[in-house]
Formats: structure tokens, sequence, C-alpha cells
């Protein structure tokens, strides 16, 4: 049996990374890189209702370890995602996880089930905690009991599963994460970005023409593993861990701290061959040390997913 | 497009902090057009986090090396303008489309317009467009006569003006007060530099054919973050747009808004 295979609603993974929303498009440019075969699944770019252009430029800075953006979700919308994006993945077999966004229940609702629909998705990812937009969906994430009713109005209109996507600019994580599983989440994500800014001093004013953006990348690691660590204690939910992974010993860590998978965002950027060149890593790194399987690496007491 | 160590040639200053960098690589193979560009890690650290956007200025295929030009200004920049000769550079590239040389006939008038660091990548364009037998005019510009480089190599191109925005050097203004003052006749321009020159040139001959390469923010240089996006002038409001990492930097005359 393969040691980096792993069972997730929805998603059965080859290997346990996969590239995070927003940091792989709909996977068409990576795809011209590498076999997207090679990756354990593919979190695909928000899509709404309607098209969106998102905000406007600079959308992204750089800060000590880690990168704000304030992309604003753009994408083509829910339509074209289907008649234009999703064919163009027909022929990898690896699964997909949409990532879906909106201002009203109505918005999630509709495109839950035109891209569950389409059975070429495998799951759906709730994004209730993009801090780069003003209307919706952040309020979502916030609220737990906001949260917990969008997340049942959409686990009745989808045909796969649905994972929740939390945000970390909360005051207590687990209260949304407890809130979404009674209302039938089948696995959270977390963390999204953190809500954060950079001045530029030469204008005095906010770097990003949105003024705040949320902050990847490593700076973000420590707080995501704190966070993934707390969940793991309150929740019997799968968990697919992200913020700032970007070598095997840092997906050790998020697995150890509870994480079940994990998803690699920001490190797409500094190297686009990081995805498989970690799973790669991680099967030897394994191999190395004599483990039998990742899952091997939790503490037996806290790993709650059968 | 690869992802390589490329070996630093030679690193040095050739105007205030302008510096001039030779790459060695296999990278050098895969250029196709000139006006693409590298995507630069500049330390051997993991941090600075973002890679850097630099223009292809100098491409050499047989003896497999390219150069940039670079200004040493933020902490990126400066990082690589202390690397010595033999150290090594993550880089990717080549990225985006360059300058459609393919599309200029023999004898055709050729305008390249460059502001500051905008100037490298019309270089090798000219080179390019000379080889084909085109007619070409060079006008750079710059901010003062301490910043002004590549005079004298884009003499071997054709025609040179250069402007200093403060005068201490050739015609004092902008490019587009020495196109004016020399009634530069062409049939076809290709500019980069900043915005307002791109805008002013643009606004100056909205009717002419022609290229501009765009620089912006980038996070993934490659297309995948939307970090770089542009309106295009058919939708300015709408959610047309343009990538100007991996549709540009560089773009039809017009066809996007500045
Ligand atoms: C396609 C393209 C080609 C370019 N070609 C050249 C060239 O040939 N020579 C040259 O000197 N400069 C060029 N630039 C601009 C160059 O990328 C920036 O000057 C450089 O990234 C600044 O980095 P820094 O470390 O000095 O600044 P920092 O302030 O440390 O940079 C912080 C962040 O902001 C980004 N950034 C800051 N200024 C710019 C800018 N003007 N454009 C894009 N990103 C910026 C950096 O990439 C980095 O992510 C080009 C830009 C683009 C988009
Ligand atoms: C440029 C950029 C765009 C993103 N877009 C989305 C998005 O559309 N939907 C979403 O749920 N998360 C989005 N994210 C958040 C990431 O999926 C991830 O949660 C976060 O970046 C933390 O992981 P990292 O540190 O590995 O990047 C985006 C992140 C970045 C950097
Ligand atoms: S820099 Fe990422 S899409 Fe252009």
């Amino acid at each position: 049996m393969s040691r980096i295979a792993v069972e997730l609603p929805g998603l059965s993974m080859k290997n346990p990374i996969m590239p995070a929303s927003g940091c792989f498009g709909f996977g068409e440019e990576m795809g011209s890189l590498y076999d997207l075969n090679e990756l354990g699944a593919i979190a695909l770019k928000a899509t709404t209702r309607e098209p969106r252009f998102g905000n406007e430029t600079p959308r992204v800075a750089e800060t000590a370890a880690g990168m704000l953006n304030a992309i604003g979700l753009q994408n083509p919308g829910l339509q074209k995602v289907i008649s234009e994006k999703l064919p163009k993945l027909k022929s990898i077999e690896t699964p997909l996880l949409a990532n879906i966004a909106g201002t009203t229940m109505e918005d999630y609702e509709e495109v839950a089930a035109d891209l569950s629909g389409t059975g070429r998705v495998n799951a759906l990812e709730l994004n209730i905690s993009c801090p780069n937009v003003k209307e919706g969906g952040i309020a979502f994430g916030t609220d737990p009991s906001l949260a917990a009713e969008l997340t049942e109005r959409v686990k009745a209109v989808s045909s796969v599963p649905v994972y929740v996507k939390l945000s970390p600019n909360v005051t207590d994580i687990t209260d949304i994460a407890k809130a979404v599983e009674r209302a039938g989440a089948d696995g959270l994500t977390l963390i999204n970005t953190l809500s954060g800014m950079k001045i530029d001093r030469k204008s005095r004013k906010p770097l990003l023409a949105n003024q705040a953006g949320g902050l990847s990348g490593p700076a973000v690691k420590p707080i995501a593993v704190r966070m993934i660590h707390e969940v793991r204690r309150q929740t019997q939910l799968p968990l697919i861990g992200m913020g700032g992974i970007s070598d095997v010993e840092d997906i050790i860590d998020f697995i150890i701290a509870g994480a079940d998978a994990v998803a690699v965002g920001t490190a797409n950027f500094t190297n686009p061959f990081i995805c498989p060149e970690l799973s790669r890593g991680l099967e030897k790194w394994l191999a190395q040390e004599q483990y039998t399987h990742l899952y091997d690496l939790q503490p037996k007491e806290v790993h709650s997913v059968e | 497009m690869r992802k390589e160590d490329m070996i630093v040639l030679e690193n040095k200053e050739i105007a205030r902090d302008i510096f001039e960098m030779k790459l060695g690589g296999l990278l050098v193979q895969d250029i196709t057009e000139p006006g693409q560009f590298l995507h630069i890690h500049t330390s051997p650290q993991p941090f600075p986090l973002l890679r850097r956007p630099l223009s292809i200025c100098k491409t050499n295929k047989a003896e497999e090396y390219l150069t940039v030009i670079y200004r040493a200004e933020g902490e990126g920049t400066r990082l690589l303008s202390a690397c010595s000769k033999g150290s090594t550079l993550d880089v990717i590239g080549p990225l985006g489309h360059g300058f459609p040389v393919s599309d200029v006939s023999p004898g055709e008038k050729v305008l390249l317009a460059g502001g500051g660091v905008g100037v490298p990548p019309l270089y090798d364009t000219g080179h390019a467009l000379k080889e084909k037998g085109v007619d070409v005019t060079t006008v750079i510009g710059f901010s003062d006569k301490g910043t002004v480089f590549y005079e004298d190599p884009f003499r071997d191109i054709g025609r040179v003006f250069v402007s200093t925005a403060d005068g201490s050097y050739g015609t004092a203004g902008f490019v587009t007060d020495v196109m004016e003052k020399e009634k530069l006749a062409f049939d076809r321009i290709f500019a980069c530099g900043p915005v307002p020159m791109l805008k002013a040139l643009e606004t100056k001959y909205p009717e002419a054919e022609g290229c501009i390469s765009l620089e912006e923010r980038m996070g993934c240089g490659i297309g995948v973050c939307l970090a770089c996006v542009c309106h295009t002038r058919q939708d300015p409001d709408g959610s047309d747009y343009r990538k100007v990492c991996s549709d540009g930097p560089v773009f039809p005359w017009k066809e996007v808004v500045l």
C-alpha cells in the first residue's frame, strides 16, 4: 500500500497534497508545466454565480516571509467555469475540489447545485472566509449560526461532499468548526488568509488598491498549525490543512497537528513545481524514517477519521 | 518555460544604481521573442519570498547567455546587485509574449520608445528588427545624466535620441518631447516604460500601429494568481481582462486600459 495515499470524503487522493484555491487557477497553466495526475487533488479558484473582475491593482504586496493579496475573487462566473474551464480538466483523473463563493445564500446554493451536477467536481469547498470582498463571504465565516445555515442549505442541494473553508479572522475558530459540523459539513479546510495591510511609504497610503489584503506564506504557518491543533480536538471532521507550507517538514507538522491532507498555496508562486516535488519528497522521507503510512505520524488519540 | 539555476557571468553597475547582469544557462535556448521576461528569486535564502520580474535585454543563443538590466532600488534588486560572478540564481523563464517582430516588414520605419528601466527589452527588439532590414529609430528617456545607459549600443541599430527629465543630458523633457521636436515619423512604434509615458504616447498618437510593454506587481508570473490583471479598452468596467504576465507584458497599442 502507498505510504502517502489518503481517502477523504469525495477525494480519493494518491498523495495528501493539493494546490490551494486561488494559487493554481483552473489548472490550465500548470497543466502545461507538469502532469496534473501527479497531484493528490486540485482546489480550483473560487467560482461565483456571475463573472467577477475583482479588485483594482496593486493586488499583491510582499511582506516579511509572506505576502498580502487582494485579488477579490476574480473568476469567469459559473456558466463559463462549466462550459470552458472544467472541460479542460476532463482528461486528468485527479479529484477536483471546487471552491465556491457568493454574496447571498442563494448564490452559494445555485453555484453548488450546478457545479456538483457537472459530474466532474468531486467535492465542494465553501469559501466563507475570503477577507477581500466587501459583501457576504466573510460574514458567513465569522458568525457560527450563519455559517451553519449556509452549510445546511448547500448540503441540501449538493450531490457531492461539502467542505467548509474556515477563516482565521475570528476569536475562536472552533465555534465555527463545531457549528458547521453539526450542520452536516463533510470536512473542513483551514486556514484562509489573515487580514493585513502594508503601507507604501512613498505615497503614505496603503499599498494595495483594496487597502487591506489577506496574508499568506510561511509567516502564517504557526497560526495555521495552532488552529488545526485546536479544531482537531473539537471535531470529528476530516481536515485539510494549509497556511505557509513550503517543504516536507511543514507537511509533517501539519499532519502531526491533526490535518488529514494539506494544501499548498503561495509556495506555488516561488516554485511552480512545488506540489509534485513535495509528494515525492514526502514519500522518500517516510520511507527513510520507516513509517508505513503518513498517518502513523499522528498521535493515535487525536486522529479521529475512520 | 523552465526553472533553472543560472550562472552569474557578470554583474556590474553601468549607470547610477543601474546594473547589467549576464546570466548563463539552457533557458536562453527557449527564448522566442524579444520582450519576454524572467522571474528571478533574488536570494539563495527563501526570502524575499516573491520573485522579481526582469525583462530580457540581450540574448546570445550561440554562447548561451542573456543579459538583464535592473535598477537596484528595493530589497530584492539590492540583493541582486550584490551577486558575485560565479554564483547562481534561481530563475524561471522565459515568460510572457514579447514584441511581434515577425509582423514587421523589411523597409518599415519602426520607432522604439523607452523610459528608464523600460529600455532593456527594446535592445533585443531593435536588433531583431535591424536584422530584418527594418529602419529603426530609438528614443530613450531618463531622469538625469547619471542614469543614462545603453545610448551607444543602440547606435549600432540606428538613430538614437536621448532625453532627460532634468535636462542634464540630451533633450530636456520626456520621450514625447523629443519625438515632437525632431518630428519623428514612423510606421510602427514599440514602447516600454513607466505608465505615464505609455499613456502620453497613446494619447499623442492614438492612430499609431504598435505595442506597449507593461509593468504590474506579480505573484506567480505564469498566469495562475490573477495579481497582474488590467482592464481592456473594449470593456473598461466589465469582467474582461488581460494578465500582464502571460497575455503580455507586450500588448497591442490601445488594447488595455493604462
Ligand atoms: C514584465 C516586467 C518586466 C520588468 N523589467 C524590468 C527591467 O528590465 N529592469 C528593471 O529594472 N525593472 C524591470 N521591471 C520592474 C521590476 O520588476 C521592479 O522594479 C522590481 O520587481 C522591484 O523589486 P525590488 O526588490 O527593487 O523592490 P521591492 O520594493 O522590494 O519589491 C517588493 C515587491 O513589489 C514588486 N514591485 C515593486 N516595484 C515593481 C514594479 N515597478 N513592477 C513590478 N513589480 C514591482 C516586486 O516585484 C516585489 O514583489 C519589470 C517589471 C515587469 C512586470
Ligand atoms: C493570490 C491568492 C489567491 C487566493 N484565492 C483564494 C480563493 O479564490 N478562494 C479561497 O478559498 N482561498 C484563496 N486563497 C487562500 C489560499 O487558498 C490559502 O488558504 C492561503 O493562501 C494559505 O495558504 P498558503 O500560505 O500556502 O498560501 C488565495 C490565496 C492567494 C495567495
Ligand atoms: S502574476 Fe500571477 S497571474 Fe500574473
